[in-house]
């Protein structure tokens, strides 16, 4: 075979492969647009409508602009506190004189912490939180979510805050900086395309859990993917607003997919092996 | 030995030296110090180790609520007893490690072969890169709930393709049959694109001399592969392959919205005993026993993947 062919077998290999992940996205997309029956009869050309939008957001029965906001609420949130605490105590941790087995305990603590399922610590956060009366509120969640991502947070922030050359930290130092000061004008600016990775990972992976969501939510303070599943268990399944919905609910991630994937490359590659 | 068993693989791949702490101290300033790591210690403290503490007290325990309250009477070790007779447990289990072994593996083999083909391409890698990410960015619910439509009997894609080739269509996910396979097809498609990008991050790291040395002695196209990628890329793979085995075990949304763990116990797993048992028939003591059994389970494939991992760094 000459280069072209080989050339061209790759392309082909690799385009059917992309269909075959782009497929199944789009026709639940275009489910969306279609009435009910329209998708039961499987027609294939149709002409779409905007009902099943208008009905998943605005009727009266559906919460999902509701739950839309509090995934917001809670995503924003907790990439915020997050993001905070894993860049002072990874730069605590890389850069000041802490005693080594308090890094590595930290450290290992924490890789453990996020091979734990999900679930099995929800039962205890449900029992903690309604201990203190913080079932069904957005602090809880927020809570939650932020451990819940402060491992991965750690170990990106960590590997970003080393990056900053220590000799920029020691020049400042010299001229009189203080910590804060330290932190704010040298650290978080030469950090910062590490953050934009690290908070775009974070964001995504709030706004998408389930099952603690599933747990320390009711209905006011359900979140997008726990709304979701609710569509897929009412007695008569909507399918096609389960489509708008779901069709709605990837909408931050293509737009941070569009302006970000840079970043998302970077964050998910990092560390793992470089 | 000891002390770099317990850093983070991820650290000690990436990290210039052994970490942080050797290096040059700059500040020394206790409030400096507690200051920046205190909040993160605490969090972690209230939310990581207090419920752990919690869900092990809990387990020896049997737990009622009245009227938002809940009352503690000590139950001994009789959860963790009922736990070795628990039907659905076993089920779990089992489906549990079928379904990760299964998934995790077409996942390396697809994820790897597609890292092999997109390194060769010189043009349209990112185009392709962004299309490959995106199941990665979509809710684990959000993919049950596609693959819920698609698979549907009446009117999915997948049974419109088979019909138009002549195939009878299939209840894919309400027949036993069918239901766990399917499930697996589901996370392959879901986290491929996941080992691809790890493993495409490894290729473009290698080094090129071994490469064009062996063009020169005129190797083939498999023997490159053979000899070269694969030895170099064995850590690479390993990480990958342990990194996925363990979420793999956490498998929890895609399940529950697509068969929720049926039919019968066809597609259940760890997670969904555990949660049924602690949330559906609110039994907190006997579910945090089986959360702490399912902790030590994954605690110990940890430790195991760090020690396979180990090992293939050689003496060095």
């Amino acid at each position: 075979m000459t280069r072209l062919s080989h050339r061209i077998a790759r392309h082909g290999a690799l385009i059917a492969v992309g269909a075959l992940v782009l497929v199944p996205v789009v026709w639940v997309v275009t489910a969306g647009f279609r009435t009910q029956i329209s998708l039961l009869t499987a027609e294939f050309l149709f002409t779409p409508v905007l009902s099943n939008f208008a009905e998943v957001l605005f009727s009266k029965t559906s919460d999902f602009l509701v739950n839309y906001r509090n995934s917001l609420i809670v995503g924003l949130s907790s990439t915020a506190l997050c993001l905070t605490l894993a860049t002072l105590a990874a730069w605590s941790l890389h850069r000041l004189r802490w005693p080594r087995w308090v890094v590595h305990v930290f450290l290992g603590w924490a890789l453990i912490f996020q091979m734990l399922p999900p679930v099995a610590l929800a039962g205890a956060w449900y029992t903690m939180a309604r201990t203190v009366g913080l079932e069904n509120s957005f602090l809880g969640l927020i809570l939650a979510h932020t451990v819940l991502n402060l491992p991965m947070a750690l170990w990106l922030m960590g590997v970003f805050v080393r990056e900053v050359p220590i000799e920029l930290e020691e020049a400042a130092r010299i001229d009189g900086a203080s910590t804060p000061v330290l932190l704010r004008h040298v650290v978080l600016p030469l950090a910062a395309p590490g953050l934009a990775a690290c908070a775009i990972l974070t964001f995504v992976f709030s706004w998408n859990e389930f099952a603690v969501a599933l747990s320390l939510t009711m209905k006011q303070t359900a979140t997008v993917p726990v709304a979701i599943a609710k569509f897929a268990q009412d007695f008569e399944i909507r399918y096609t607003q389960m489509a708008a919905a779901a069709a709605l609910s990837i909408l931050p991630a293509l737009v941070l997919l569009l302006i970000g994937q840079r970043y998302i490359v970077r964050g998910l590659t990092q560390g793992a092996v470089k | 030995m000891g002390e770099r068993s317990l850093a983070p693989p991820i650290a000690t791949t990436t990290a210039t030296g052994p970490v942080g702490a050797a290096r040059r101290p700059l500040h020394n300033d206790l409030l400096a110090r507690w200051g920046t790591f205190g909040p993160a210690l605490l969090l972690m403290l209230a939310l990581g180790v207090l419920p752990l503490a919690n869900l092990v007290y809990t387990s020896f325990h049997t737990v009622t609520w009245s009227d938002g309250r809940a009352t503690f009477t000590p139950a001994g070790f009789t959860h963790y007893l009922a736990l070795v007779d628990d039907p659905l447990l076993r089920a779990g289990l089992k489906n549990t490690v079928v379904f990760a072994v299964c998934a995790v593996g077409g996942q390396m083999l697809l994820g790897f072969a597609l890292a092999l083909l997109c390194s060769r391409v010189s043009r349209g890698r990112v185009l392709y890169r962004a299309l490959f990410i995106l199941p990665i960015l979509i809710p684990g619910i959000v993919i049950g709930a596609i693959w819920k439509l698609m698979l549907n009997y009446d009117f999915g894609l997948v049974n419109q393709a088979i019909e138009l080739v002549g195939f009878e269509p299939r209840n894919w996910l309400g027949d036993s049959a069918t239901a766990l396979a399917s499930v697996i097809v589901v996370d392959i498609w879901h986290w491929t694109p996941f080992c691809f990008l790890l493993l495409l991050a490894g290729l473009e790291s290698l080094p090129q001399d071994p490469y064009e040395a062996a063009r020169i002695d005129g190797a083939t196209w498999w023997q490159e592969l053979r000899y070269i990628t694969l030895p170099l890329m064995a850590p690479a793979l390993l990480v990958t392959f342990a990194f996925r085995l363990v979420i793999a075990f956490k498998v929890f949304d895609e399940i529950y919205l697509l068969t929720g763990g049926g039919p019968v116990t066809a597609t259940e797993v760890v997670s969904f005993t555990l949660y049924q048992r602690f949330f559906t028939e609110d039994r907190a003591g006997y579910g945090s026993a089986m959360a702490v059994a399912i902790i030590f389970l994954c605690s110990l494939l940890l430790v195991m993947a760090l020690s396979v991992r180990r090992r293939s760094e050689g003496p060095a």
